[in-house]
């Protein structure tokens, strides 16, 4: 491989989180997808959540705020909520790395459990108490339970990137 | 114990405030500028509107240009899928179309009585209709909020609240308006309430969405007479929405009346929005 090639290569991995982010915000496919209305989960949840924790230099909180308010220009909900979520995931998953001395993907993914249920409650909170917006609460408690799910799944794949950007690191 | 209330007063501090490696802002000053951001959007703010309605504008055309490739994706699925069942829908349109062809000449006689009589009680209150086609921009599938953004705005004298049709079907209605673009809510929006009439009983109802293609009914009389497969319009009552505007008909599901929607609110590519212009005597 080219020296050119190799460092395009290393470059586009070591922004992967922020392109998938804005990727994922941006267009207008969704992975907080439904099949048959019933699988429903938010990958924007789990990038967010994962690389905080794994590797937080990599996720900046200004861009996290950024995609937020480009999330809620696309899917026309008042303008900042989606930052608030996002930046309220960022806080949680920066505290559990802080409490935390070893890492494990089980740990990770049981911790995500009351963070998406704090994140959510906190969405549904705001937009009913103060927009006045009806949210089927049915389809969020299912999108949570499918994002925690999916964690795992998602996690591995993110390791396998994390070990690539960071060859030497063990986690 | 009072230790450990240290340590997670300590944790939460270093999560929140610092602003740790190679990170510019301090989660905490994120939180309280989406706070601020959120009531702007609470208060109404006027005079950020033209910044916020360019900026949404430029965001539509980028989130547009990033989905081309899951479009062209999807729109190939759908081709494919349409080939497998084109004989199958040739026979269901053939009976359709012999169908509408005796509607279209029953609708011809109504017409002509209906003209008749509204020359008979000197109605002379009349509705300028124009109407406009428009390309769906974006339909972010959410289960959440459904929406679309169109790509006319106020350029073209969109305004808040105009009706938007697909083939002459009732679909939703413009909620935000901005230079190049606009977003429809669509019927099937939680958040939307439509006033209809039900033919042939003329009942009046306010049809609500429920996430999916299936409205709910509500505010309908107790002892109304409806029907399965009876139809839904427009009532106009709302003063915005012109009457007689298609919705959808009537289905029953577990002993409750519901409204299914003509069209499929998740096959949106162009659209038609009347415009309305004030009554005049």
């Amino acid at each position: 491989m080219s020296l050119f090639s190799k460092n395009f290569f290393y470059l586009i991995l070591r922004f992967f989180p922020v392109l998938l982010l804005f990727f994922l915000v941006l267009g207008d496919f969704t992975f907080s997808f439904h099949a048959k209305k019933l699988v429903t989960f938010n990958l924007v949840y789990v990038v967010i959540y994962f690389w905080v924790l794994k590797k937080p230099e990599m996720m900046s909180y200004g861009l996290v705020f950024l995609a937020g308010i480009i999330n809620d220009i696309v899917t026309g909900f008042p303008i900042g909520i989606s930052s608030i979520d996002y930046l309220f995931l960022c806080g949680i998953a920066s505290y559990i790395r802080n409490i935390t001395l070893r890492s494990s993907l089980i740990n990770d993914w049981l911790a995500f459990i009351p963070a998406v249920l704090i994140v959510n409650s906190t969405h549904y909170a705001i937009l009913n108490i103060f927009f006045n917006i009806e949210i089927n609460h049915y389809y969020l408690l299912l999108s949570s339970i499918f994002t925690f799910c999916l964690y795992p799944l998602v996690g591995i794949i993110f390791n396998q990137i994390f070990n690539l950007i960071n060859p030497r690191s063990n986690d | 114990m009072e230790t450990s209330r240290d340590d997670f007063i300590i944790a939460v501090r270093s999560a929140f405030l610092k602003k740790g490696a190679a990170q510019r802002f301090s989660l905490l000053a994120l939180i309280i500028i989406s706070f601020i951001l959120l009531s702007l959007d609470f208060f109404k703010f006027k005079p950020i509107d033209l910044f916020r309605s360019f900026t949404k504008d430029l965001i539509y055309r980028g989130s547009f240009i990033a989905s081309l490739p899951f479009k062209s994706v999807n729109s190939s699925i759908i081709i494919i899928k349409d080939h497998f069942i084109l004989y199958e829908n040739y026979e269901k349109i053939k009976k359709e179309l012999n169908l509408i062809k005796t509607e279209k000449r029953e609708s011809k006689f109504l017409k002509t009585q209906n003209k008749e009589l509204k020359n008979a009680i000197k109605d002379t209150l009349k509705q300028e209709k124009e109407s406009i086609v428009a390309k769906v921009l974006l339909d972010k599938k959410s289960p959440f909020l459904k929406s679309v953004v169109i790509n006319k705005g106020t350029k073209t004298n969109l305004k808040k609240g105009m009706a938007v049709l697909h083939r002459g079907n009732m679909i939703g209605r413009i909620v935000e308006v901005n230079y190049l673009s606009s977003r429809v809510l669509l019927l099937s929006d939680l958040n939307s309430k439509i006033p209809v009439k039900i033919e042939p009983s003329g009942d009046n109802a306010i049809v609500s969405g429920a996430g999916n293609n299936i409205g709910t009914l509500l505010f309908l009389p107790k002892k109304s007479m409806i029907e399965v497969e009876n139809l839904v319009f427009t009532s106009g009552t709302d003063g915005i929405f012109n009457e007689g505007i298609p919705v959808g008909k009537i289905i029953k599901l577990e002993d409750n009346f519901f409204v299914e929607f003509f069209e499929d609110l998740n096959q949106l590519n162009y659209v038609n929005i009347i415009k309305y212009e004030e009554e005049k005597n």
